[in-house]
């Protein structure tokens, strides 16, 4: 019992080190390092515009997750709310300046750093919702008054993401959300009801649409639609992933990537640029990390004696993984463009941060899995 | 309870997870089989295509084959063409560049502006020609301001030269930028280069496909945007290949000369045995080096517009009423088929009466009494009226055919033209009427719808004084170092004595007093020549205009009578044939013969058939011979 309370309360610095899950550590660094070579590859083989940059900057953040993890659970646990809160009033900022300013507008410069408030958002929903279904009973559960305000959280930065407009990163957001309510254990017949409701509503929301998204959709379903044009970047995508067969062209020799045929090879389609160079062996490669990670997470998550660290572990760790199939499937034809990138490998700081704050708070769950969470 | 509700919740949550981590794995597996798919099903497409977006193929033009003379005199040569380029992306401001530039060498302000605008339109590393045809002090001068003019150069480009002009105008034809249709109907990729120039109308023509030669490519790679980035292979591009024509162009440059002095004439001199042609002329003709660079639209409708019609190819394509020098043709078939002998004679009043119709002679005074050799000596009409309604159009028309009238060669000039035969069967079809037997009377004097031209009266000729084999004329004797074969001629199966008798005849039209053309005899020790002459009618004369004794040089030019000449030479052992045309000439003897004369006496003396044509003609120095 004691020993329980050490480790939940105030455990020395020591004693959580030793719990932190430096196996998931290792492979984020893997992880990251995979974006570093593939960084380096796309600037013809130098460190210099990105790899360098992106690797400073995973330095920082890795310091920072580890801070994130050691960071007493109650303190996650108590802010969360605020957080979101936070995260909602920068939305509606970004928001406001993109009316007032020029178009559309996803970030807020603080001068040292820009901030793109949706990727921020992805994280406070899950600790939000994490909070929420903490204290939620099987009763509360089947309320429609709970699950109502529940879908408050979701609905408002969605609505807000959408008018950006950022399609991507509103579909990630309200995948996550419906992750959380299903592993909260909302009803299943509700998620039914909600496919055919989706359904139903589908070609009224194909004409609130831009015509660039549109022309996006259209295009994914016919890349030779517009060979040239919103086409090309399915297209040079699909060559340069086939042409890559099982072996690759080799490190440095991707000819799509480095004759500059191929769109954004250094942010969204550096999954292309990689199997490119690397060939099938190399996109198995990062397809095994990124199982291995799950996989980790969602181990975490089960170890977790506390509903707030399991659904808070889990519900990161899918945020991870739908950033990591919707940018490969993008790339790979599979659905439409809709600019989200491989967090991590792909060349920014917004979404690594986001990621990296995510692990930190999975390996957090990890070190204060037995603590003791009050229920509200 | 709390633990035991807390347990529930936990199992809860597993199986949940359970689920959701089975939709992920699920997602897995997709992502590896399509990566699978692409990569190893279509992988190999995906190969092509990849490869195909890295190299460029740059095709690199040839040079066209040259064409000369039996002798290696250059008909059709490339000329360098010294050009000044503009990359605009090396420059740093293009205006301030080019006006340097404008203060080095003359360049019209219309044309900086012009370059200025296409920099616009095109990617800035586009290299962009200035000006063109440089002269040797304009390259020297820019090349040495070289360092003051970044981002330009001197580009070495070819040019199509003509050096004989007009000359050879209407044989050698020019070439042109390959147009739209060019590039439908001929897949060759040097077409789809801008400014290829492909053959536009006679041996260029022609020959185009041999002369133009075997692209050269150097494969670049290219980055999307088309720049490119490296040179990985070059293959040389093959010259076209030479081509040697069987003209003489001293004979030819002589031939056009003195067709100058009509105001529009057409002659061809040839082989009568075996076929080749020392000359083929036309007047007026045009400067095909004007087309090369690409005609200006009022020059060339100027040309269009002639009535003299200086684009034509006269000598293949213009259609003339044989007129006397049919009578050959008449004569031959009436004593091939017996409706004549050498004895039968006739009595010329200077008409002939045809049920209604009264036929003039063109002598109103009548020839007297004519055999079938002073009826070609003295072109009496009235001997070959008569004979008609005995011998019939459809052997008029069958030793017509015979001789080489109302048909294509097929010789390497795609602007010949078939001319006319005309007899029952083609007056029905083409004009749904019976064919009147005063029709054959006219036929027989080579008037009515009869048309030749003046190569095919040259063959008709030629047919004549081989002994009888039926030549082909031809212009091409090598292709590179390729012979090109030419049949053996068929034998046209003429009675020898009959042909003897109508050579005598037209030996006679020159060298007899009485003869049409003794004017025009050859006057040249040791040299002589035969012939007919011919004034075809392009008017009908009007009963009026005969009882007025209206003189056909009168009239208006369009009006007056064609002049021919068709003739051999050497009387004894004839080895070249001529005829000539002076459209509106008004009379065979005396516009048409002295040509003749003077284009055989060239001939003789020149004697090009003693020199057979050889691959590769040593192309000689300019001696006393060759101007």
């Amino acid at each position: 019992m004691a020993n329980t309370l050490q480790i939940t309360g105030e455990g020395s610095l020591l004693q959580k080190l030793k719990y932190i899950n430096w196996g998931l550590v290792f492979l984020i660094v893997a992880f990251a390092s995979v974006g570093f070579t593939a960084l380096y590859s796309a600037a013809g083989g130098n460190f210099e515009p990105w790899a360098a940059k992106q690797m400073t900057r995973f330095s920082v953040f890795m310091v920072g997750m580890i801070v994130i993890a050691l960071i007493d659970i109650k303190i996650w646990y108590r802010i969360a709310y605020p957080l979101y809160g936070i995260c909602l009033i920068l939305l509606i900022i970004v928001e406001v300046m993109g009316h007032i300013g020029m178009g559309a507008q996803r970030w807020i410069n603080l001068g040292f750093i820009q901030i793109q408030p949706s990727e921020l958002m992805k994280i406070c929903l899950v600790l939000a919702l994490a909070k929420f279904f903490h204290s939620a009973s099987s009763e509360d559960m089947k309320s429609f008054r709970f699950l109502g305000i529940a879908a408050a959280f979701l609905v408002g930065p969605f609505l807000l993401v959408a008018t950006q407009p950022d399609l991507g990163t509103a579909t990630v957001i309200t995948a996550v959300g419906i992750a959380m309510f299903f592993l909260a254990g909302a009803p299943v017949w509700i998620f039914i009801a909600g496919l055919v409701a989706a359904c139903a509503a589908a070609p009224m929301g194909w004409m609130l649409l831009h015509d660039y998204q549109k022309n996006r959709v259209l295009t994914f379903l016919d890349p030779e639609r517009d060979p040239l044009g919103a086409g090309y970047h399915i297209t040079q995508s699909k060559i340069a992933l086939g042409s890559g067969g099982w072996e690759g062209k080799g490190f440095l020799q991707g000819t799509q990537s480095h004759l500059s045929f191929l769109p954004e090879k250094h942010t969204d389609f550096i999954f292309t640029m990689w199997v490119e160079e690397w060939g099938f062996f190399g996109g198995i490669f990062i397809l095994a990390l990124i199982a291995l990670i799950l996989s980790y997470g969602a181990w975490i998550s089960l170890r977790c004696r506390h509903a707030f660290g399991r659904l808070l572990a889990f519900g990161l760790m899918v945020n991870f993984s739908i950033y990591c199939f919707v940018n490969i499937a993008m790339v790979m034809g599979l659905i439409p463009v809709v600019g989200v990138p491989l967090p991590m490998i792909s060349y920014g700081g917004t979404a690594m941060m986001s990621v990296v704050i995510g692990f930190g708070l999975m390996i957090c769950c990890n070190v204060h899995k037995d603590a003791k969470l009050p229920r509200m | 309870m709390a633990l035991e509700k807390e347990k529930d919740r936990a199992e809860g949550f597993s199986r949940r997870a359970f689920v959701v981590g089975a939709f992920q794995a699920g997602f897995l597996a997709v992502l590896g089989g399509r990566l699978a798919w692409l990569q190893m099903v279509e992988g190999n497409k995906y190969k092509v295509l990849a490869e195909r977006n890295r190299i460029n193929l740059k095709m690199m033009a040839p040079a066209r084959g040259q064409i000369v003379d039996r002798f290696g005199v250059p008909f059709a040569v490339n000329n360098q063409n010294f050009r000044v380029m503009v990359i605009p992306e090396q420059t740093d401001d293009l205006r301030q560049s080019l006006k340097l530039l404008q203060q080095q060498i003359k360049i019209d302000d219309a044309q900086i502006e012009k370059v200025i605008a296409l920099a616009k339109k095109s990617p800035s590393y586009t290299p962009l020609e200035i000006e063109d045809k440089l002269t040797w002090e304009e390259v020297a001068t820019v090349e040495v301001n070289m360092p003051d003019l970044p981002g330009m150069s001197i580009d070495m480009g070819e040019e199509r030269h003509y050096p004989f002009a007009d000359a050879t105008a209407h044989i050698i034809g020019y070439v042109g930028a390959a147009s739209k249709k060019d590039q439908e109907t001929d897949k060759d990729p040097l077409l789809t280069l801008p400014n290829f120039q492909v053959g536009k109308i006679g041996i260029e023509r022609t020959f185009d496909s041999s002369l133009r030669g075997t692209a050269g490519s150097s494969q670049v790679e290219v980055n999307v945007v088309g720049r490119e980035v490296r040179e990985l292979n070059n293959l040389q591009s093959k010259e076209g290949k030479r081509l040697v024509l069987s003209i003489d162009a001293e004979l030819q440059r002589f031939a056009q000369q003195r067709l100058s002095a009509e105001r529009s004439a057409s002659a061809v001199v040839m082989d009568v045995h075996s076929g080749e042609i020392y000359a083929l002329a036309s007047y007026p003709a045009f400067d095909p080096n004007y087309f090369t660079g690409g005609i200006s639209h009022e020059r060339y409708e100027e040309l269009r517009s002639d009535i003299t019609l200086p684009l034509m190819n006269k000598a293949v394509a213009g259609q003339y009423p044989p007129g006397s020098t049919f009578k050959m043709i008449t004569a031959l078939a009436a004593l091939e088929a017996g409706v004549v002998t050498e004895g039968t004679t006739c009595f010329c009043p200077g008409h002939f009466s045809f049920g209604n119709t009264r036929f003039h002679c063109w002598k109103p005074s009548g020839h007297g009494t004519v055999n079938v050799v002073s009826a070609l000596a003295e072109s009496c009409d009235t001997y070959f009226y008569k004979l008609s309604s005995d011998l019939g159009i459809k052997r008029i028309a069958a030793m017509a055919h015979k001789l080489g009238l109302g048909q294509i060669f097929e010789m390497e000039l795609k602007e010949e033209r078939a001319g006319l035969v005309p007899d029952e069967d083609w007056k029905k079809k083409n004009l749904g009427e019976p064919w009147h037997p005063g029709e054959t009377v006219i036929a027989s004097i080579g008037q009515g719808y009869m048309l030749a031209t003046p190569l095919q009266l040259a063959v008709m000729t030629a047919r004549i004084v081989n002994g009888g084999k039926a030549v082909q004329p031809w212009l091409a004797g090598y292709i590179g170092e390729e012979r090109i074969k030419r049949g053996v001629w068929e034998d046209l199966d003429l009675n020898p004595k009959h042909v003897e008798i109508v050579m005598r005849g037209m030996n006679r039209v020159v060298n007899d007093q009485r003869g049409t053309a003794y004017g025009s005899r050859i006057k040249e020790e040791g040299l002589s020549m035969a012939g007919k002459t011919g004034t075809a009618q392009v008017k009908r004369i009007t009963k009026q205009e005969r009882a007025m004794g209206v003189k056909n040089e009168n009239l208006p030019w369009q009006f007056r009578h064609h002049a021919l000449f068709v003739g051999y030479a050497p009387v004894e052992n004839p080895r070249y044939a001529c005829s000539v045309v002076v459209e509106h000439g008004v009379g065979g003897s005396k516009a048409a013969a002295p040509v003749a004369r003077d284009l055989l006496t060239l001939t003789m003396q020149r004697n090009p058939a003693s020199q057979p044509i050889v691959a590769s003609p040593v192309t000689p120095k300019k001696d006393k011979s060759y101007g």
